[in-house]
């Protein structure tokens, strides 16, 4: 008995160090700096929803970690007119729940995306320029517009594509912009508790526990290459310091966003590692180029004509606004040391911006460099403009949203005292900054922009385009500039099909915004990821932290 | 007693009302939650769209009055965030934090009482003046601090117990609790005394107070010229007599560590309803901020209830009001 007992251990060990390594369960446990509000792919368009909805619920294009654009449930796309574009898509891709993937489950999703209620943020603005779908056959898509939109694909990569047998649908559908003449959709609360989870992703759905844990498994039926990792847990820690600790205890193997002040540490740590890579999130300086006076401006005499339309002016005295002369604009931009805030502020982590996308990206000029610091050359320029002893300023900044927002906006004010404007820094929480960014009360204030579809046209269109309901232009623009020709240039560049024309003319419209002071760009967030030595991150410019970008090096 | 009670209640109701308008009016003079919860690239149509679909487009006292309307049917509204009711955020988070809390007041009461005895019955000796040191340090180190320094010695540097989150939990009739496994009892036990320290500071000082007072009492120099045994003396007549300042205090600090436990619940990222507050605050999630004060409000005024019933069992010389 006792020698079969021992025989049986014995036989059990040999299977057990003959298995190969890759079928041990891997587990891989993440600490995340924000917590998704939903499953619901389609619920609320923000970042970490966003990040969350690519392990389970994939989208008919691919952005990559540089965000270009690549194959992913379609194979190929053309347009074959201004307003027609023809999508092939993937064969042999499975739902999670088996059922197979074809051109309905798309138009389905396409359906449902207006019609999630209470969404805080929604994905129309993703769907809102189709007009039409034909489905030639299963795997052939044909795409209709209401205007040429040469974004099509990339809108295509920002929103994922749910089960239409999963929904109970299985007849024909028939797209319109209401609701396609289905009558329920299913709802957020079944995404949560997994009931309609059901995507094409590499990672399937386990557990939501909010504030706790979520946790996704393997998709042993994906049709792309498996991740190595069976099971992955994302805790929600919110404080940095917190994240940080968890991870030094080994309580996670990765943590997102770690402080910026840790990163040599951790760095100089044989057991942690850091991963870094670009953003496309530039942080700028708006500038309120609207009424003829401007609050919280000091000392630079009487407004010339009356203040007319929204803002704070409209109800109480202001004094002149001095950005609507360019060489203001230009005197701060030349004052600003932007090499010195990158290695000084920011600890080396940033890179100094002279357009609002890093070099590299679609619409970007090669060799835009930035601004270079110039304090004599600003004093001459603010003297020309009428205020040799310069004026007060009061610039706005959020201090949590940010890397080191708030102490950047200090170094500023510092630097615009020393060209003669006094600025002093009026730093706030994110949620009471936005409102009253919003009411237009900053006449300077400091903010940043991540481009979702990494070209020009985005921050333009979002930025520096005047506002308008009808153009859908300027709708983060509270400088409230206002440039005909580059609003006529961005949108030619937006509906323009032919890529390398769009280049040329998204080019032209950045430099014409950046020649103008239209808005001050400072620089580029460079983002940071740590993990446990004997991982890798693929650091993405959306700063997204996805589970399938983590590797183990072994 | 009954007349205390109807008192009691109609006094309840009209704090919950004043409560609800000056949360709601507080919220809203904060901010706006679509300019947080919205995705910067949403040009001013949409913008405009989905202040009008969550509602927020209306002047405050419509919203107000829709949210009125809608709360005295036992409806407080869907969470901005997570599109769910507000209740039921609160009710799945409650759990985590009503087990820190218990456990937390426990270690108050487990450690505190003996100590503070201890230290009003030796009050010269060494060991008395130790106890009272540490009390100091007790209640002067920031929670947040002394929960970092925690982690990274427990933690970080000699690995016994996990830095943060809930660990594992077992359902006890639908409630997911984690003192029954050790995995979730290990989570649970750095959180607890972070949360415990300033208590048991408290609870020590009260006894000691307490004890120094009642050991000059009459009865005391009653009871031992009786003969009774010093060990009876201090265990039935002082420990009884010293206790009712020690529940007044327990219990407002029972409502305060259930409510107000968000420092230790954001350092140890403890899924209670104090981070819940934390974090619908700063997204402006006005029905879980409003939901979670009006519930606040109901258990202090509960809580304060039931100390003041334990107070005539204690003390048989109180007589609840109303009663003569």
């Amino acid at each position: 008995m006792g020698i079969r007992k021992l025989g049986l251990a014995a036989s059990a060990l040999a299977f057990a160090l003959a298995l190969p390594a890759a079928t041990q369960a891997s587990k891989l446990t993440m600490g995340m700096d924000s917590e998704p509000s939903s499953i619901d792919p389609h619920y609320h368009n923000l970042g970490p929803n966003n990040a969350l909805r690519r392990h389970m619920f994939e989208s008919l294009v691919d952005q990559d970690e540089k965000q270009n654009l690549g194959p992913l449930l379609a194979v190929s796309w053309k347009p074959t007119g201004e307003t027609t574009w023809e999508f092939k898509l993937r064969e042999g891709v499975k739902f999670h729940d088996g059922s197979a993937f074809t051109a309905r489950d798309v138009v389905y999703s396409a359906c449902r995306i207006p019609n999630v209620p209470n969404s805080p943020s929604n994905f129309t603005s993703f769907t809102k320029a189709i007009s039409g779908f034909e489905i030639s056959n299963d795997h052939t898509l044909i795409v209709h517009t209401s205007v040429p939109t040469p974004l099509l694909p990339t809108y295509f990569a920002n929103w994922g594509v749910i089960s239409s047998a999963a929904g109970g649908v299985t007849g024909e559908i028939k797209y319109d912009k209401e609701n396609c003449g289905i009558a329920n959709f299913p709802n957020s609360v079944d995404f949560n508790n997994g009931k309609a989870a059901i995507g094409t992703g590499p990672f399937k759905f386990k557990e939501f526990v909010k504030g706790d844990r979520l946790v996704l498994d393997q998709n042993a039926g994906y049709w792309g290459e498996k991740t190595e990792w069976d099971s992955v847990v994302m805790k929600p820690i919110t404080n940095a310091a917190a994240r940080m600790a968890a991870l030094l205890a080994g309580d996670v193997d990765f943590v997102a966003a770690p402080p910026t002040q840790d990163l040599e540490r951790l760095q100089s740590n044989p057991k942690f590692d850091v991963a870094q890579g670009l953003s496309n999130r530039v942080i700028y300086l708006h500038m309120d180029q609207f009424g003829p006076s401007s609050n919280g401006v000091k000392g630079t005499g009487s407004p010339a004509a009356k203040y007319e339309g929204e803002g704070p002016c409209a109800s109480k005295e202001c004094e002149k606004n001095p950005f609507l002369d360019k060489r203001v604009r230009q005197a701060l931009s030349k004052a600003i040391n932007r090499e010195a805030i990158v290695s000084k502020i920011m600890g080396g982590v940033a890179v100094a911006a002279g357009e609002l996308l890093p070099q590299g990206f679609f619409g970007t000029n090669p060799g835009a460099t930035p601004e270079a610091y110039d304090p004599e050359g600003a004093k001459k320029l603010l003297a020309e403009a009428g205020y040799p002893n310069g004026f007060e300023l009061v610039l706005g900044t959020p201090n949590d949203r940010y890397i080191n927002d708030a102490k950047v906006a200090q170094v500023i004010a510092q630097m615009f005292t020393r060209i003669g404007v006094k600025t002093s820094v009026n730093a706030m929480t994110k949620s009471v900054f936005f409102k009253t960014r919003n009411k237009y009360e900053f006449s300077i204030y400091l903010a940043g922009w991540g481009a979702g579809t990494g070209e020009m046209s985005n921050p333009l269109r979002a930025l520096v385009g005047t506002r308008s309901k009808e153009t859908g232009l300027g709708g983060t623009n509270r400088g409230r500039y206002s440039n005909l020709d580059l609003d006529k240039k961005i949108l030619t560049a937006l509906s323009t099909v032919d890529d390398a024309k769009r280049e040329l003319i998204l080019k032209a419209a950045s430099k014409m915004a950046m020649d103008d002071y239209s808005i001050l760009p400072l620089h580029y967030e460079v983002t940071s990821w740590a993990h446990k030595k004997g991982l890798s991150y693929k650091a993405r410019a959306d700063q997204y932290t996805l589970a399938t970008g983590v590797s183990s090096t072994k | 007693m009954l007349a205390f009670t109807i008192r009691r209640l109609s006094q309840s109701v009209v704090v919950l009302f004043v409560m609800s308008v000056i949360v709601f009016a507080g919220v809203f003079a904060i901010g706006n939650p679509v300019d947080i919860l919205i995705n910067p690239e949403a040009d001013i149509a949409e913008q405009e769209e989905t202040m009008r679909r969550l509602g927020l487009d209306k002047p405050i006292w419509v919203q107000y009055g829709a949210f009125m309307s809608n709360a005295l049917q036992g409806d407080l509204g869907n969470s901005f965030v997570h599109n769910v009711p507000a209740l039921e955020i609160i009710a799945t988070r409650l759990p985590a934090t009503l087990e820190l809390a218990f456990l937390a007041v426990g270690f108050a009461i487990i450690l505190g009482v003996p100590l503070g005895m201890v230290a009003g019955l030796k009050e010269d000796s060494w060991i008395g003046k130790t106890i009272m040191t540490g009390s100091i340090l007790g209640f002067s180190l920031p929670t947040f601090w002394v929960g970092l320094i925690f982690i990274m010695l427990f933690s970080v540097s000699l690995g016994w117990l996990p830095a943060s989150g809930r660990g594992e939990t077992v359902d006890v009739l639908g409630v997911p609790v984690s003192f029954l496994t050790w995995d979730g009892l290990s989570h649970l036990l750095l959180p607890a005394l972070n949360l415990a320290l300033f208590k048991i500071s408290l609870v020590i000082r009260l006894a000691r107070s307490g004890t120094k007072e009642v050991l000059l009492q009459d009865y005391i120099k009653f009871a031992r010229a009786k003969g009774l045994s010093n060990y009876r003396i201090i265990g039935v007549h002082v420990l009884k007599n010293i206790l009712i300042p020690v529940i007044t205090v327990l219990g407002l600090e029972l409502g305060n560590v259930i409510a107000f436990a968000v420092v230790t619940e954001t350092v140890f990222a403890w899924p209670g309803i104090g981070k819940l507050l934390i974090d619908s605050i700063a997204n402006l999630d006005r029905p879980v901020v409003v939901a979670y004060l009006l519930m606040t409000v109901t258990m202090f005024i509960l809580i304060n209830f039931v100390v003041d019933i334990l107070y005539s069992i204690l003390d048989p010389r109180v007589r609840l009001g109303g009663a003569n």
